[in-house]
């Protein structure tokens, strides 16, 4: 994750030179798309949410934290078979979601968007405290089939957790594309989404489709939290706070857009990355940080528009 | 219950409502100005930290209660103030031209932030505050000729003309009978305690003035809906920026009196956590009150200094008790603070939305109603969610 100016290693040459830059902007592509995957699936996580009930949850990183966390428990801790553990962790992922939602985020409904933000804000701090606490750990790590792997490309050296990490979103979108397009709950979904009151009347159950919502978007920040493990090798609670990265992608491509959250990601996981290789050490956060404000400022509805004017 | 019978024009454009407010305004005023005279040095910090954190939540209240915008950025502003302030000390510019300095420094951040993004829908805002408090915290650990990086920057004590029985180091004019007069750093809990009394009277004076003018009555109208309050000739991006502007503006108030406070500034004193801190303030003391962050903030300050307490009379307590080990192990955890004021917050939000001054005057209301009390006076209206979008 971390290639600093000069690690490349012999400067002498100048064929050789080029090969070793070359080399470096490939793993530094490759970060960057594996690491914006990862940006744009809890970009995804909240776009969802925001989508289908206009309220945005702002612990969605910390959710994937406990996706991580449940992993780590049924993986490392019960010593399951790691795709028995994965297939569980999402289901659990998705129940915890739904619950969320059926405790806390229903009785919000009507409120003043603020307190939405706010209350999802505490849960987040309640998580961050209450995972670790949980397992008595501070960190965690378990293994994967991807930890370690690498796959061979002549010169360049492609390391597999970042190549599942890529696979696996692509997978994801496919398959949320074809639940929400193919699917009567999805369809549901999209109703809902686009007219809460007249979806509500042609029947469907709205507060019901908006816990399921909740769920898929914990489910999906799970596989993000077991597809982040062989990328950051250790967790801490505190992983959570990459989802202000996430955040800045979603704005980047557009708040409420699901393909620009995943464009978005990737946009900001490469300037990351190659802003930690140019610029000097400890200046990639700012540069992530003032593409988001750069992007406020110059072009604020994003590569995909979505939002448009408010109603009454 | 009372009726206020309005008889004069002058009565609608008064401070107080009647006479029963100014009484119990004025002695709690009497109370706090008498406060350091009889209590501990040690309350007397306490009641700073208390004063300054509802400086602060004031200023992040006329953002969120009166303008609806939330802001997660107002660790940034008040950093802000303080590391100003305190730069300004450092080269000499006297304490009180640097305070205000310091927060329209502040201010003008936040005017300068709140241009761009209020334009958009009021979660940018959230998304913007939250990137920029980061940001900021990674310039003052960066910028080190004027933050002093890591290191931090010495808070220099302010000096004030002053008239003491003891002899005054450097700044002595005369002596007059056993009596000096100079410029002296005449500085300890007490001073700092009443210049903060003061700043947050000065500020609790400006949002109820504010809130009482065209101004601050466009401010409530965008917060209840902002198509409604355009419809009416409102010019939003003007207004929100002019609320944002203030509300940095008090927040960088409390940072200047907050590095006094703390006396030695670093970049890690002005993490997320606190704009959290404040968030807690506004909705615990009560969304959209003044008095909810002054509140807001002695519950605050109350728990923060209650935990560790709690924390060690348990350990002490209970720690040989190897059946009780859990409720031990409980209380040391790391990050137990931060997640319980995530846990209050979401109690609160979902119980108690109008906070601790909204239970108050809930009581009031049923003892001056007394038999006739309806619990659905305050019941809140629930609905489906209301769109903000068109398509």
């Amino acid at each position: 994750m971390n290639i600093r100016r000069g690690a490349g290693g012999t400067r002498g040459a100048g064929g050789e030179d080029r090969l070793d830059t070359f080399q470096i902007y490939i793993s530094l592509l490759i970060n960057g798309l594996s690491l914006g995957c990862i940006y744009g699936l809890i970009a995804l996580g909240f776009v969802l949410i925001y989508k289908a009930t206009e309220m945005v949850n702002f612990a969605q990183g910390d959710v994937m934290m406990v996706g991580a966390f449940i992993a780590f428990g049924l993986i490392s801790g019960l010593g399951l078979n790691f795709w028995l553990g994965f297939l569980l962790t999402v289901l659990i992922m998705i129940v915890f979601g739904f619950l969320l939602d059926v405790v806390v985020i229903r009785r919000l409904i009507g409120q003043p968007q603020f307190s939405i933000v706010m209350a999802t804000i505490g849960m987040g701090y309640v998580m961050r405290f209450v995972m670790p606490y949980a397992y008595n750990v501070e960190q965690i790590a378990f293994l994967t089939p991807f930890t370690g792997g690498a796959v061979y490309m002549g010169d360049i050296t492609l390391d597999s957790g970042k190549l599942a990490a890529m696979g696996g979103t692509i997978v994801l979108c496919i398959g949320l594309y074809l639940f929400f397009q193919r699917t009567r709950i999805g369809v549901a979904m999209q109703a809902s989404s686009q007219n809460q009151l007249a979806s509500y009347y042609m029947g469907i159950p709205v507060a019901l489709i908006f816990s399921m919502i909740w769920g898929i978007s914990a489910g999906v920040a799970g596989i993000t939290g077991v597809m982040l493990m062989p990328i950051a090798n250790v967790m801490d609670p505190s992983i959570g706070f990459i989802a202000i990265k996430a955040f800045a992608g979603a704005v980047v491509g557009g708040f409420g857009s699901i393909p620009g959250a995943i464009l978005g990601g990737i946009i900001i996981g490469m300037v990351e990355q190659f802003s930690d290789y140019v610029l000097p050490a400890g200046f990639k956060d700012i540069a992530v940080y003032s593409v988001l404000l750069a992007v406020m400022v110059f072009r604020p509805e994003g590569i995909f528009s979505q939002m448009g004017r408010k109603k009454v | 219950m009372r009726f206020v019978f309005k008889t004069r024009y002058e009565q609608d454009l008064r401070l107080w409502r009647h006479f029963g407010d100014l009484k119990g305004y004025g002695l709690i005023a009497i109370v706090l100005v008498l406060f350091p005279a009889f209590a501990d040095p040690y309350y007397v910090g306490e009641a700073n930290m208390w004063l300054i954190y509802a400086i602060a939540g004031l200023g992040l209240m006329i953002a969120i209660g009166f303008t609806g915008m939330v802001s997660l950025g107002h660790s940034a502003f008040l950093g802000i103030g303080a590391y100003a302030h305190a730069y300004f000390m450092q080269i000499g510019v006297p304490f009180l031209i640097s305070l205000p300095l310091g927060a329209l420094l502040a201010g003008a951040m936040g005017v300068a932030l709140g241009r761009p993004t209020l334009r958009m829908h009021g979660l940018y805002l959230a998304i913007a505050t939250l990137a920029f408090a980061l940001i900021t915290q990674e310039v003052m650990s960066k910028w080190s000729s004027v933050t002093g990086g890591f290191d931090g920057l010495p808070v220099a004590a302010p000096k004030f003309l002053s008239i003491q029985p003891n002899e005054i180091y450097g700044g002595e004019w005369f002596a007059v009978g056993g009596w000096h007069v100079g410029w002296s750093e005449l500085w300890n809990p007490s001073s700092l305690y009443f210049m903060c009394l003061a700043v947050l009277a000065f500020s609790a004076l400006l949002a109820k003035n504010l809130l009482r003018s065209p101004t601050g009555r466009a401010f409530v109208a965008i917060r209840d809906s902002e198509i409604s309050a355009q419809s009416m000739g409102i010019n939003l991006a003007q207004y929100k920026t002019t609320a944002f502007g203030i509300s940095a503006f008090i927040t960088g108030l409390a940072g200047g009196l907050f590095a006094h406070q703390i006396t030695h500034l670093a970049p890690d004193a002005f993490n997320i956590f606190i704009s959290i801190e404040l968030l807690l303030i506004c909705v615990v003391g009560g969304i959209g009150t003044i008095q909810g962050a002054v509140l807001g903030a002695a519950f605050l300050v109350v728990l923060r200094s209650f935990i560790p307490i709690a924390r060690d009379g348990i350990t002490a307590g209970i720690g040989d008790v190897e059946m009780l080990s859990g409720i031990v192990r409980f209380v040391n955890a790391p990050g137990l603070e931060a997640g319980l004021f995530g846990l209050l917050l979401v109690l609160f939000i979902i119980f108690e939305p109008f906070g601790i001054y909204g239970r108050f005057l809930k009581i009031k209301t049923y003892f001056d109603l007394f038999p006739l009390y309806k619990k659905a006076t305050f019941a809140r209206q629930k609905s489906y969610v209301k769109t903000e979008r068109l398509r």
